[in-house]
This record gives C-alpha cells, sequence and structure tokens, in this order.
C-alpha cells in the first residue's frame, strides 16, 4: 500500500477558457520540431542528419556530443527542412515536413512474457537507440537521465495540477496496456520502488497498475510537481539519485517494446481564455500550432505558450509544441499601462494575497483571465513568509534562492537544491511582490551546482 | 489619462540610455509608474503570469493601517493642549490645532525623506523605493507634537542615509528606519524628547492650576523610588484638570500625552487588525510582542521589588510607545526575523526586553524603542538558528 499525503500550503489558480473533453479535427500541423532547448543537462547537441534528409519516426536527429548513445529522434516521418541556429550556433530547432503517414523505424518487438525475462541491457539499448530514453528525467538537477547510474527509486506524478491541466484520465485514455508494460521495463533500472504518485480528486491515471507502488496526495497545487512528491515520499539526500517521468513517457516506452516503434502520438490541449473553442487535438510530439490556432482566436494581442503558465514559455503563433508539454496556453498579453494600477482596487486581477484593493480572495473559485502583465516593479526582496505559504517542502525558498544569488554553494546545498527544480518553485515567482525571476535564479543555481 | 500618458512617453526618450536627462532615470521612472502601473510583460521564459500584488501596494496598505492612529492623533494633540491650558474647545478647535502641529511635520519628513531618496536613486542609479512612503509616515507618528521642524529633517535624513541608504536601500538595511530617526533625536537631543514635551503648550501659554505634562510612563518610573502604587497614582493624576485621564479606561483609548501617533492602543489595535486581516503584517511578530509584554510583566509581579516592578501587567501593554512598536515596527519584514519559527522569537523577546528596560532602566523610560532595535540587529541571528535547524533536518534524512 502507498502512503497518502495531505499537503496544505500551495495555491491553485483557476484560468478561464479550460479545454472542454472533446477532440478538434483539424488536418495534422505539416511541421514537426524537436528543441534541444527543452532538455537540460545536454552538453553540445551534434547533428546526425542535414537539411534535406529524409527521416523516419524514431531516426536519430542529433545526439549528445558528450554521450552520444542519448540519442533525440524524429517525432514523425519526413524532411528535415531547417536546422534552426540561434546566437554562437546554439542549436534551436530541427523542423521537419511531415509526410502524410508516419513511417516508422522498426525496432524489436516483445510480448508481454519475454518482456518480463528481458535484461537492464538490452532494454537500455533500444530506450536510447530510439530516442525514448530522454523521457527519463534525474533529480537532482532535472537533466536526462544517466544510463550509467542506478536510481534509488523512480517517481511518477500521475497528476497534473497546473493551471489549465489536461485531463490526465482523457489524454491517456486507453493506453493501459503500454502504461503497464512500461511500469514492468522501469523496474529493471531499480532496486527500489517505483512511485506512481495520484491525487485524491483530480483526475489521475491508471491507479490499477501492476508493480508500481500508488501514493495519494490531496491538497492544492504545486501536489502534482514531482519535485514535491519526492520531498514527502522518498526524498533525495546528499548521494542520492532518483529518476522521474511523466505518464507520457511511460506509455511511450511501452509502446516501443510492445509495438517495436517510436509512436510520439499525443493528446495536447489548446486551452486559454483567448481560445474561441479550447479544446483537445490528437497530434505528434513538437507539433506546430499554426493551425490550431487558426480562426481560434478572439483577439490577435495574445501570448501562446507552451506548456502552462506558471513553468511553460512563449512561442510565436507558428511555433511548436515544447518536448514535454500536453497543454498550450493562450492568454492576452499584457502591455499596457494602467491608471494608478498599483493602488486601483479590482477583483480581476488575482493575488494570494489580501493586501488594499485586491479583492480576488472573495472567490478563489471563479475562473480568472490573467494576462502578462508584470503587475509592478523589480525590487529588493522586502516581504517574508510568502514564498512558504506556497511551497508544500520542509524547505525555505527565499534564502535558497539568495545563496544561489550569492553563488554561495555550500549553503545552496544546505538549504536543499538538490531536491528542487524549477517547476516546483514556479509559485514563488508568481507571487512573488518583488518580481524576481525565481525559476531563472534557480536554474543558473543549478547549473552552478552541476558545473562545480 | 490619455493625455498624462501621451507626455510621459513624449519626454521618456529623454531619460532612457544617450538621452539628455538620462541621469535623472529613476525620477521619471518613480513618477511614471506613480501614475500608470508599467506595461512591463512577463519574461518569455518563467512564469507567464504574475500575482497581482505589488510593492506599492503592500506599502500603501500599510499606510492606510495608520490611518486610524493619525487622525486620532491629531484630535489627541488639540485635545491635550486645549485640557493643559484649561480651556474649553470643540473637536474642530482641537483638530485644526493638532493640524497645524502635526502637518507640518509629514510635510517635513516626506519632502526630505523623498528628496534624499530621490538623490540616492540617482547618484546609487537604482529605483526609488516605496519603503519610505510607510517610514515618512511613521517618523511624525514617533514624534512629540511640538517637535522643532529642523530635528524632524534632520533626523529623517540621518535614519535614511546611515539607516537604509549605505546598505543599498530598502531591502537591506538593518534596523528599522523611522526608529533610527527617532532614537537619533532621543541622543542627540534628549531636551526635545524627554520631559514635558509630549503636550503642545505654545511658548507663553498658561497652563492650568496643578498641571504636570508627566506621562503614564514617567509616573511608573516615578513610582519605582517614591514606593508610591502605580495604579493609585494613576487613578489619582489629573484631580483638578483631567479627572481620570490615566484610567485604564483611558489608558486603552488614548487620550492622554505622548506621541503623536501612539497614544491610542485602540487605535493601534484597529491598524493590527487591517495588517492581519490583509496578511501584510505578521500576525505572529503582534501577538508574540504583546504576549512577551505580558509575560514578563506577569513574571515580574510574581518576583515582586519596587511599585513599578508590581505594577499590573496589562498596564504595560496599554502605556508608551508598545502598542505601536508592536503594530508597526517590530512587524516590518525587513528588519525583522526572516523565518516564520524565529518571528515568534523575535517577538517574544522585544516584549521581554521592553519590560525589562521600561522596568529596571530608568534613564529610558521608552523600552520598545530599543528593544526593537536591539532585536533588529539580533533578527538575523534568530533566522541562523532556525535555517541551521532546517538544514540538520535536512542532513539527518542522508544517514538514514
Amino acid at each position: 500500500m502507498g502512503k497518502t499525503i495531505r499537503l496544505k500550503k500551495g495555491f491553485d489558480i483557476n484560468l478561464a477558457g479550460k479545454a472542454a473533453a472533446k477532440f478538434g479535427g483539424t488536418d495534422q500541423p505539416d511541421t514537426f520540431v524537436i528543441k534541444p532547448t527543452d532538455f537540460h543537462g545536454v552538453y553540445l547537441p551534434k547533428m546526425v542528419v542535414k537539411e534535406g534528409d529524409n527521416v523516419k519516426a524514431g531516426s536519430p536527429l542529433f545526439h549528445d556530443k558528450r554521450n552520444d548513445k542519448i540519442m533525440f529522434t524524429a517525432p514523425v516521418s519526413g524532411e528535415v527542412v531547417e536546422i534552426k541556429r540561434g546566437e554562437k550556433r546554439k542549436l534551436l530547432e530541427v523542423k521537419i515536413l511531415a509526410d502524410k503517414a508516419v513511417d516508422h523505424v522498426q525496432f524489436t518487438k516483445y510480448s508481454d512474457s519475454e518482456i518480463a525475462g528481458l535484461n537492464r541491457d538490452v532494454i537500455q539499448e533500444q530506450m536510447l537507440a530510439s530516442g525514448v530514453w530522454v523521457n527519463l528525467i534525474q533529480r537532482p538537477f532535472g537533466i536526462i537521465a544517466d544510463p550509467s547510474e542506478t536510481p534509488k527509486s523512480i517517481f511518477i506524478s500521475g497528476f497534473d495540477s497546473h493551471p489549465l491541466a489536461p485531463d490526465y484520465s482523457l489524454i491517456f485514455k486507453d493506453q493501459e496496456k503500454y502504461f503497464q508494460a512500461g511500469i514492468q521495463i522501469l523496474k529493471k533500472f531499480t532496486t527500489g520502488k517505483i512511485h506512481l504518485n495520484v491525487h485524491s480528486d483530480l483526475p489521475s491515471v491508471y491507479t490499477k497498475v501492476q508493480g508500481a507502488e500508488v501514493n495519494t496526495f490531496s491538497g492544492p497545487h504545486p501536489s502534482g510537481c514531482v519535485g514535491v512528491q519526492i520531498h514527502h515520499i522518498d526524498p533525495i539526500g546528499k548521494s542520492d539519485l532518483v529518476w522521474t517521468i511523466n505518464p507520457f513517457g511511460v506509455i511511450l516506452i511501452g509502446k516501443l517494446f510492445l509495438n517495436g516503434i517510436y509512436d510520439s502520438s499525443r493528446v495536447i490541449a489548446v486551452a486559454g481564455s483567448e481560445i474561441k473553442d479550447p479544446q483537445y487535438y490528437k497530434t505528434y510530439t513538437g507539433a506546430s500550432v499554426k493551425k490550431f490556432l487558426a480562426n481560434n482566436l478572439k483577439q490577435e494581442n495574445v501570448r501562446v505558450i507552451s506548456g502552462n503558465v506558471l513553468t511553460g514559455y512563449r512561442i510565436d503563433k507558428e511555433g511548436h509544441v515544447g518536448f514535454f508539454d500536453h497543454v498550450v496556453s493562450v492568454i492576452p498579453e499584457g502591455d499596457y499601462y494602467e491608471f494608478m494600477g498599483w493602488i486601483a482596487p479590482s477583483a480581476k486581477k488575482l493575488s494570494v494575497s489580501r493586501a488594499f484593493g485586491l479583492l480576488s480572495f472573495f472567490n478563489y473559485k471563479k475562473e480568472f483571465v490573467l494576462d502578462s502583465n508584470l503587475h509592478g516593479e523589480p525590487r529588493a526582496f522586502v516581504q517574508t513568509g510568502v514564498f512558504e505559504r506556497v511551497t508544500p517542502m520542509d524547505i525555505l525558498p527565499g534564502f535558497l534562492i539568495k545563496a544561489i544569488i550569492a553563488e554561495d554553494y555550500d549553503e545552496m546545498e544546505e538549504l536543499g537544491i538538490f531536491e528542487v527544480i524549477e517547476e516546483d518553485l514556479a509559485l514563488c515567482e508568481f507571487v512573488d511582490v518583488s518580481k524576481h525571476n525565481v525559476q531563472e535564479i534557480l536554474r543558473e543555481g543549478i547549473d552552478l551546482m552541476l558545473n562545480s | 489619462m490619455k493625455f498624462l500618458r501621451n507626455t510621459l512617453d513624449k519626454v521618456k526618450h529623454d531619460f532612457e540610455k544617450g538621452g539628455k536627462w538620462e541621469k535623472f532615470y529613476y525620477v521619471y521612472e518613480a513618477f511614471d509608474t506613480f501614475a500608470f502601473a508599467p506595461n512591463t510583460t512577463t519574461n518569455p521564459r518563467g512564469a507567464q503570469i504574475r500575482d497581482g500584488n505589488d510593492m506599492k501596494r503592500l506599502m500603501m496598505t500599510v499606510i492606510i493601517s495608520m490611518i486610524p492612529a493619525l487622525l486620532f492623533g491629531i484630535y489627541n494633540v488639540g485635545h491635550q493642549h486645549f485640557l493643559a491650558i484649561g480651556e474649553q474647545a470643540d473637536w474642530i478647535q482641537k483638530s485644526l490645532i493638532g493640524l497645524q502641529q502635526v502637518l507640518p511635520v509629514i510635510v517635513v519628513s516626506y519632502a526630505t525623506g523623498l528628496g534624499v531618496e530621490f538623490i540616492f536613486a540617482t547618484l546609487r542609479r537604482h529605483p526609488v523605493n516605496e519603503g519610505f512612503l510607510v517610514t515618512g509616515l511613521l517618523i511624525p507618528l514617533v514624534m512629540p507634537p511640538d517637535i522643532p521642524l529642523w530635528q524632524v529633517a534632520v533626523a529623517t535624513i540621518f535614519s535614511v542615509v546611515i539607516g537604509k541608504e549605505v546598505f543599498g536601500g530598502t531591502g537591506m538595511n538593518i534596523v528599522n528606519v523611522a526608529l533610527t530617526a527617532r532614537a537619533f533625536l532621543y541622543f542627540a537631543y534628549p531636551v526635545n524628547m524627554a520631559g514635558d514635551v509630549w503636550t503642545f503648550i505654545p511658548e507663553g501659554a498658561k497652563t492650568v492650576a496643578g498641571y504636570s505634562g508627566a506621562t503614564p510612563l514617567a509616573l511608573a518610573a516615578n513610582s519605582a523610588t517614591s514606593g508610591q502604587n502605580v495604579v493609585t497614582a494613576m487613578e489619582k493624576f489629573g484631580e483638578g484638570w483631567a479627572e481620570g485621564i490615566y484610567s485604564v479606561q483611558n489608558l486603552f483609548i488614548g487620550f492622554m500625552p505622548g506621541s503623536v501617533g501612539e497614544t491610542s492602543t485602540l487605535m493601534c489595535l484597529i491598524g493590527a487588525i487591517i495588517l492581519i486581516a490583509t496578511g501584510v503584517g505578521s500576525w505572529k511578530i503582534i501577538v508574540s510582542v504583546f504576549a512577551g509584554a505580558y509575560g514578563m510583566g506577569l513574571l515580574l509581579n510574581l518576583l515582586g521589588g519596587n511599585a513599578f516592578v508590581l505594577m499590573p501587567a496589562h498596564y504595560h501593554l496599554m502605556i508608551g510607545g508598545l502598542a505601536f512598536g508592536a503594530v508597526w515596527m517590530a512587524t516590518d519584514p525587513v528588519t525583522a526575523s526572516q523565518t516564520e519559527t524565529g518571528k515568534w522569537v523575535y517577538g517574544f523577546l522585544i516584549g521581554i526586553l521592553t519590560v525589562l528596560i521600561r522596568v529596571f532602566n530608568p534613564a529610558y523610560p521608552e523600552g520598545i524603542m530599543l528593544a526593537i532595535l536591539f532585536m533588529n540587529v539580533f533578527a538575523p541571528l534568530i533566522d541562523y538558528f532556525v535555517i541551521g535547524a532546517n538544514k540538520k533536518r535536512r542532513l539527518k534524512r542522508a544517514t538514514v
């Protein structure tokens, strides 16, 4: 039996424009993109293909220069049409013009019973070659798992508590078989447990799965962040390694071994207050959002976000969904001035605070339309105690952030930088009155620790 | 509003890099952001939406919480004035006298303080800190009603420069800025900050027969040597010209001499309720200061000693500036303890120290000012231990 953990701290952001439980019938997008920037811990991506090459779903696009076994592969078949580089030739995107029908690279197929008899080496080889491996993320640091390590346990967050989160029971519908097989495979990597964490009220993935410890969480966001879950179930000590993977990654593994293909087909939600018809779409990893947004925007001055509004990133209206994202959020761009905006009372602005004029606390259950305005100016740290209110961990985020700014390695380690990545402290960034970029600072700290 | 926005936009480039008034960018920024919440949007990566709260709103909430104490203080200055000279007056006359005394102090405090802020913002190239909006009103509230204005100016400049800017501005300072101003005056110009200065009596005016300007704290301190029961002394005080001025009830409501904003425990409590309800002030600190002072008072009662030691513990909460200090000075988030556990310890020690200084140190009857400044300095030490405990818990986990 798994544990039951009640979290009290945190904050649920209820946004308008949740995806309705139906599927849009648009044609498949023309282009799909893999972005090395979606991954941490990649030393230097080295291209395997060049523009004009034809690829199949599952054939390598690039690998990490430091570890040429970790392959990043094409999600669909087609032609590599663009390799986009930024400053200092940093690889930003590899774009594929998709074929009408997806053609897969064939990997070895196994039956359920055969899977049970496989050893780690065989499994690992196939996962690395097919590009499924990069779904495994190592804690601390939130980087791609090192194939030569053995984690003490593996964590799967079976629900999403972020704003506008896709309904897990819908986007992973009818995939039990693959999920179960994925769990069987993952068991080969650790001597410890596989923890599958579900929520008492939120839609979660298959709780009847075998071979995993099912833990039940309750409470507001960030209860769905896997870092928070690890902290409460099997915290990371100084020399511990834990791997995490999202349910989609588990299903990918299952499909790879049961069907012998890298099948990146996934369901994404296109949601947010500025979407006319928020709903789900069946597509593949890295899809262009262009067709999903066509004639679907209420107005033009919007911010399109790959991922959720707390941890996602801005993309163009013709941009592509990130590797790990199952939602595209579209909110109004907040580039407006507001007369006396720092004191005018408002029930439209969402705030955890009840400071003068902030009336949202009367009804947090209401659906809010929030924009990307910063609502204030960056300042030195003044207010105390708020970060703690939204961080359901025995961690002092304020002091951790200060230690990072001071680049004090010992202090960072002692204050628990190994236990968190950006998403775990995203709410701190939301609530910060002094408007610090908490997630960016945290990643700088993690990079410092990584390189030390 | 469009006109104002257009005007600001028109001059903006002059203040930006390369503009002719580039140096004064932060002065421009202060006015611009005061008129309009800026159009800045969130970074392309990271949280795409932000909480509606900002520093200006936070500080304004504190100012709003002080308004009841300020209004009461203004009226009370007039009230005490007419009591002392033995004239009848209606509330309008009292308020006018109060305004005449208090308004200039507020103006001087804000003008000099913001002046220093703008100069430093320009020289040091940092944004103008909203923190002074609160400090600028706190300073008048802890001044005697008849304070010379030049002293207010000197104290404000001293506290903003030495108390805050040398450390890097709001958020970096170690001791409370407003209390620094008061402590500066207290030690630099003791004649204007101690004795019979707590009632406004114009030069040459005759006081009523039997008048004494002694505050409850002074009475209590006297009783330590005279041996007279403090409660009796307070109840007898004012006979013939202000009956019952130091009765328990009036000590709580606050129609008595003292600093402009500190006399009314009731108004301080209203402020406390605003701060706690809005979540802007730490209830832990407010509660623990009162608890510490009350507990220490009780303990002294038990131990016994002179008449001051035997003063009922609840008197400590109502006389002097304890309530004011607990609500607005101790809760300053920058100088207080920053950990939640630390806040309890910090507040509790302020309460204890206040009573100890009052009772055992006849040189400084007002203990709260020194107690808070003292604990400001020690707050990082408290945090050090609280953080240490957090680290230890983490280390312990690693070995099991």
